[in-house]
């Protein structure tokens, strides 16, 4: 059957468009709306994804607590945020709607599973009165569906239960959404067959809910026009949806490869961070050993145990988890060996709140260990730019002999945009040496703390001849390595890992700047931020106003030029979603009066609140 | 300090070089052994530089991994790749080590408070996984690099600096951890019975997956004497039983005295007076079940003789090796991973 649409209907281009699936949290709306993206990707669209789900596996149906929604933006042009507002929203049951309604651009199209709003449904949605009854609703385009019933019909002959049916009305909503933006419906078509291979009755009930859905755009009087957005003027290559995580994933083997180590990913299991583990441990045949260890500190002492070994030891885990790897952290840079650390991080503080996203763990990242016990920081901006993170940690990490930590947030982790596959001859290449083993019994000991031009020491591993050598957590003599509780040598072995750890930033490109090398106002972002505030300083510049942006992905150290990028600006405007960390840190190390845009409510920033700020503070 | 010693012949040149015979010295490293004068940690350090050159396993694939504690010195003192970690932390590197390192002979050396209060969850799970490792536990019933406090194997009623009425605290006894984590391989011994040491400790080499291995030492500063019952030589042949596979539980001066089981309980009967050693509960350390072990584990003096000797030693699949067979496995399968076909895995389109 074909999918590219027939309809006679009329069909409105859009630049861009705005849709968010939402229901409860056993409704498949992630699914709809991971569907929904990829095959937005695969017409060419740019998108960008904001999954938005409750930690609970399945809080108490029908509930508000219970929502779970997806939100995809799908653009013509290059975009950077899932959109502020949806254009679409499609509810599943009273408390999506009510939860979600405020989000609707007024006008806009409301689709509404409109059986799910008996007496028990508003019960357990907490509601006296029916929202359906709202007058509020008139302020957009609505169409209340009978999903349930027309799902139910269309599968009716597959033998399905009345309970399994009804868990194809996801389905059906997505085909009805993907007729409204003429999408082909062939990409979910071979996902239903790849996913349902072993239960033939529902992939065949899924297939005719989709077409039901589809068919019921088509043909019903009520859906007046269909939209349609064209491609996305993205640079040539071949590109494919990433998620953070994914990405992530995939520059961790990449980062291996190119520097020819072994990957070891040592993990315990936590929200937002297992999706690595999980894409990981897929890819044993490039010789990933993937260890899910019995908690935190056994994660990352492992992975440590590893890079002593001459593996690429990883370890990642969200806020929680990694305050209880400080201490191995601290070993790591004692013992001065390789090590990446990840940490997707998630609302804090403690177990706070796990599947949304925060940028609150830069202190922890930079300060959050005991003694003078400095490492590099840096963190990736898109679910894309985690790729390339990744293989930069293990640069510097392999280049300077220290651990790494390398931050990323739920909204990354989860979210998704498209991502060009990159060539080989176009990834880095990491050069290590492992000084090579000598005749035993010449008398003289192997130095393990003897260093190179970066202050690397030299990493030797097990199994090399004559380069017998003992490490650990107390303080180390300079060159030979031996205990040493001098004075003077911890002043010494202090400055030097401090030294070094700063000396990294001679490596990095310079910082750069959009928009005009000095004016009335600069943005300074990191992170997950980057889409919402690149956005809104171009958004700004476009209005004339004098505005640049600067996104810093090392944190620690910065970028050897960034003092006199602060300090080209009236002011500087650091939004993030803490209450003001990179913004204390700017402060102390440019004494530059630096202003703070703060939010923690698990959400990422809307373009349109930073516009919002950016003219306030310019103009205050 | 010792001097890298002369002792060790030249290695002979070329392709059928016969691997050069080493002594106990040459496993000694050139760091000053710091331990209290009179520690039985000296006793075990021996016995290890004694034992080592017998395994045919060169200096340069020995590692020594350790956590904190008084033990933990241990690795500084061996002339072998050696990490001295954090706190109870050393089975969990050993573990990453191994993995990634199958070819490496790989030692934990631990404390009672290393091992089974700040680390007893890596213990545990390193058991139960069977990584190919030898852990050595130094049990001196006492915190002794702290200075003196109660550990979790200190008996009831101990007077310590932070137990100064006794300490309330139930113990735990070591090899029943590891008995109950279905360790593969679970031995005792005491650092002044050299001789049998050095035997566990080889045992324990040879042995596939993790070995277990208590040793009773004498903490003489803080702790002197809790292991007095069990080394005199007055009374040592009534308080320490050795065990032997497939031999009767004998013990007593004159080997007059015997462990029966009545019904699900240990006693100690005499030999003679109607009892035959044929009586006798029989040592099987390859038993499949380990309740027998358990059941060695909980005999403890003064209520009954110690065990001493091999536990149990079996066979169960080993974690290291399972994981790195699925690797092979999956190369197997797909050919070694390709980074271009991973990038493009999934639906993926061109923008001209």
């Amino acid at each position: 059957m074909a999918t590219t649409t027939q309809s006679k209907k009329h069909v409105r281009d859009l630049e861009a468009a705005t849709v968010r699936f939402c229901g409860d949290s056993g409704d498949g709306m992630q699914l709809a709306g991971t569907q929904f993206t990829n095959t937005s990707a695969l017409v060419g669209n740019d998108v960008a994804t904001f999954p938005d789900f409750p930690a609970e596996i399945r809080a108490p149906r029908g509930t508000k607590a219970g929502v779970s929604g997806f939100q995809i933006r799908f653009s013509s042009n290059d975009i950077h945020t899932p959109g502020d507002q949806v254009d679409a929203l499609v509810a599943m049951n009273p408390a999506a709607l009510v939860t979600n309604l405020p989000d609707l651009v007024p006008g806009g199209i409301l689709i509404i599973n409109s059986e799910s709003f008996d007496q028990k449904d508003l019960r357990l949605a907490g509601l006296d009165r029916n929202p359906l009854e709202d007058e509020n609703l008139q302020n957009y385009q609505v169409f209340l569906v009978e999903m349930t019933r027309l799902t139910r019909e269309a599968v009716k002959d597959t033998g399905l239960s009345v309970k399994e049916s009804d868990r194809c009305k996801n389905f059906f909503a997505m085909g009805l959404v993907f007729w409204l933006y003429d999408r082909p419906l062939e990409p979910t078509l071979r996902f239903i067959d790849a996913k349902f291979k072993a239960k033939p009755e529902i992939a065949e009930a899924n297939r005719r809910a989709l077409y039901a859905g589809y068919h019921y755009g088509e043909t019903t009087e009520a859906f007046a026009s269909q939209f349609r957005v064209g491609k996305a003027q993205l640079p040539p290559g071949t590109y494919r949806n990433i998620t953070g995580n994914q990405a992530l994933a995939l520059g961790l083997i990449a980062a291996a490869e190119v520097s020819q180590s072994e990957l070891f990913y040592g993990t315990y299991p936590i929200t937002p961070a297992s999706d690595i583990l999980h894409e990981l441990s897929r890819h044993k045949n490039f010789r990933v050993r993937t260890f899910q260890a019995e908690d935190e500190i056994a994660a990352i002492t492992a992975a440590l145990g590893a890079s002593f070994g001459g593996a690429m030891g990883v370890t990642a885990s969200s806020g929680p988890g990694i305050a209880l790897k400080g201490e191995a952290m601290g070993l790591a840079v004692m013992t001065e060996l390789p090590l990446v650390i990840i940490n997707v991080q998630r609302g804090g503080p403690s177990t706070g709140l796990p599947t949304k996203t925060e940028q609150a763990d830069l202190f922890q990242a930079v300060f959050g260990r005991n003694g003078e016990c400095p490492l590099p920081v840096i963190a990736a901006r898109s679910p894309a730019d985690c790729f390339d993170c990744a293989i930069e940690a293990w640069r510097i990490a392999t280049q300077f002999m220290v651990p790494v930590m390398l931050l990323t947030d739920g909204y990354l982790a989860n979210g998704s945009e498209p991502w060009r596959l990159p060539k080989l001859s176009e990834l880095p290449r990491i050069h290590i040496k492992h000084p090579e083993g000598r005749e035993n019994g010449n008398g003289e000991p192997f130095r393990p703390y003897t260093r190179d031009e970066y202050l690397a020491r030299p990493w030797a591993i097990p199994g090399t001849k004559g380069l017998m050598h003992r490490i650990g957590g107390l303080e180390k003599q300079d060159i030979t390595g031996n205990v040493s509780y001098d004075p003077l040598n911890h002043q010494h072995m202090v400055d030097i890992r401090a030294k070094k750890v700063a000396n990294i930033a001679n490596t990095l490109p310079p910082q750069t700047v959009d928009g005009p090398a000095s004016g009335d106002l600069l943005v300074v972002s990191w992170g997950g931020t980057f889409g919402a505030c690149a956005t809104a300083v171009a958004q700004a510049q476009r209005e004339g106003l004098s505005v640049a942006h600067c996104h810093l992905r090392y944190l620690f150290p910065f970028p050897t030029n960034l003092g006199e990028i602060v300090r080209n600006y009236k002011k500087v405007l650091v939004p993030e979603l803490n209450k003001g960390q990179l913004r204390l840190m700017l402060r102390a190390e440019y004494l530059v009066d630096a202003i703070g845009y703060n939010k923690v409510q698990g959400k990422p920033f809307a373009v349109g609140e930073l516009v919002e700020r950016i003219k306030q503070t310019i103009n205050s | 300090m010792n001097p890298n010693p002369s002792s060790t012949p030249a290695p002979v040149q070329g392709e059928s070089a016969a691997l050069p015979v080493l002594t106990p010295n040459d496993f000694a490293s050139d760091q000053d052994v710091r331990w209290c004068p009179g520690c039985g940690d000296y006793s075990i350090l021996a016995q290890m530089k004694k034992v080592l050159p017998t395994l045919g396993v060169p200096r340069e694939k020995t590692v020594f991994i350790s956590g904190i504690g008084c033990s933990s010195r241990f690795p500084y003192y061996m002339n072998t790749y050696g990490f001295h970690s954090i706190h109870g932390r050393a089975p969990a590197v050993a573990t990453g080590l191994k993995v990634s390192r199958p070819d490496l002979t790989v030692w934990v050396i631990t404390g009672d408070g290393d091992a089974l209060s700040i680390g007893g969850n890596h213990l545990m799970h390193a058991i139960r996984r069977n990584v190919d490792i030898n852990i050595v536990l130094f049990n001196n019933q006492i915190y002794g690099l702290t200075k003196g406090q109660y550990s979790p194997t200190s008996p009831l009623g101990k007077i310590t600096k932070s137990t100064p009425m006794g300490s309330v605290d139930n113990p735990l006894r070591p090899l029943s951890i590891a008995i109950g984590c279905e360790a593969t391989f679970v031995a005792r011994s005491i650092d002044v019975h050299i001789k049998h040491l050095g035997e566990m400790l080889r045992r324990a080499a040879e042995h596939r997956g993790t070995s277990f291995v208590e040793v009773y030492q004498n903490c003489n500063v803080f702790n002197d004497g809790a292991f007095s019952w069990a080394t005199d030589r007055e009374t040592k042949a009534d308080t320490v039983l050795e065990l032997e596979h497939g031999k009767p539980l004998i013990f007593g001066k004159n080997r007059d005295k015997g462990i029966r089981l009545n019904g699900m309980e240990p006693e100690i009967v005499e030999l003679g007076k109607g009892v035959t050693e044929d009586d006798l509960l029989f040592h099987d350390e390859k038993a499949a079940e380990p309740s027998l072990a358990y059941l060695l584990s909980r005999m403890r003096y003064p209520e009954f003789p110690e065990p001493i000797g091999v536990f149990r030693d079996v066979d169960r699949p080993v974690y290291d090796e399972e994981l790195n067979r699925q690797i092979d496995q999956a190369i197997e399968k797909y050919g070694r991973g390709d980074l271009e076909k991973l990038f493009a895995a999934g639906d993926t389109w061109t923008v001209e």
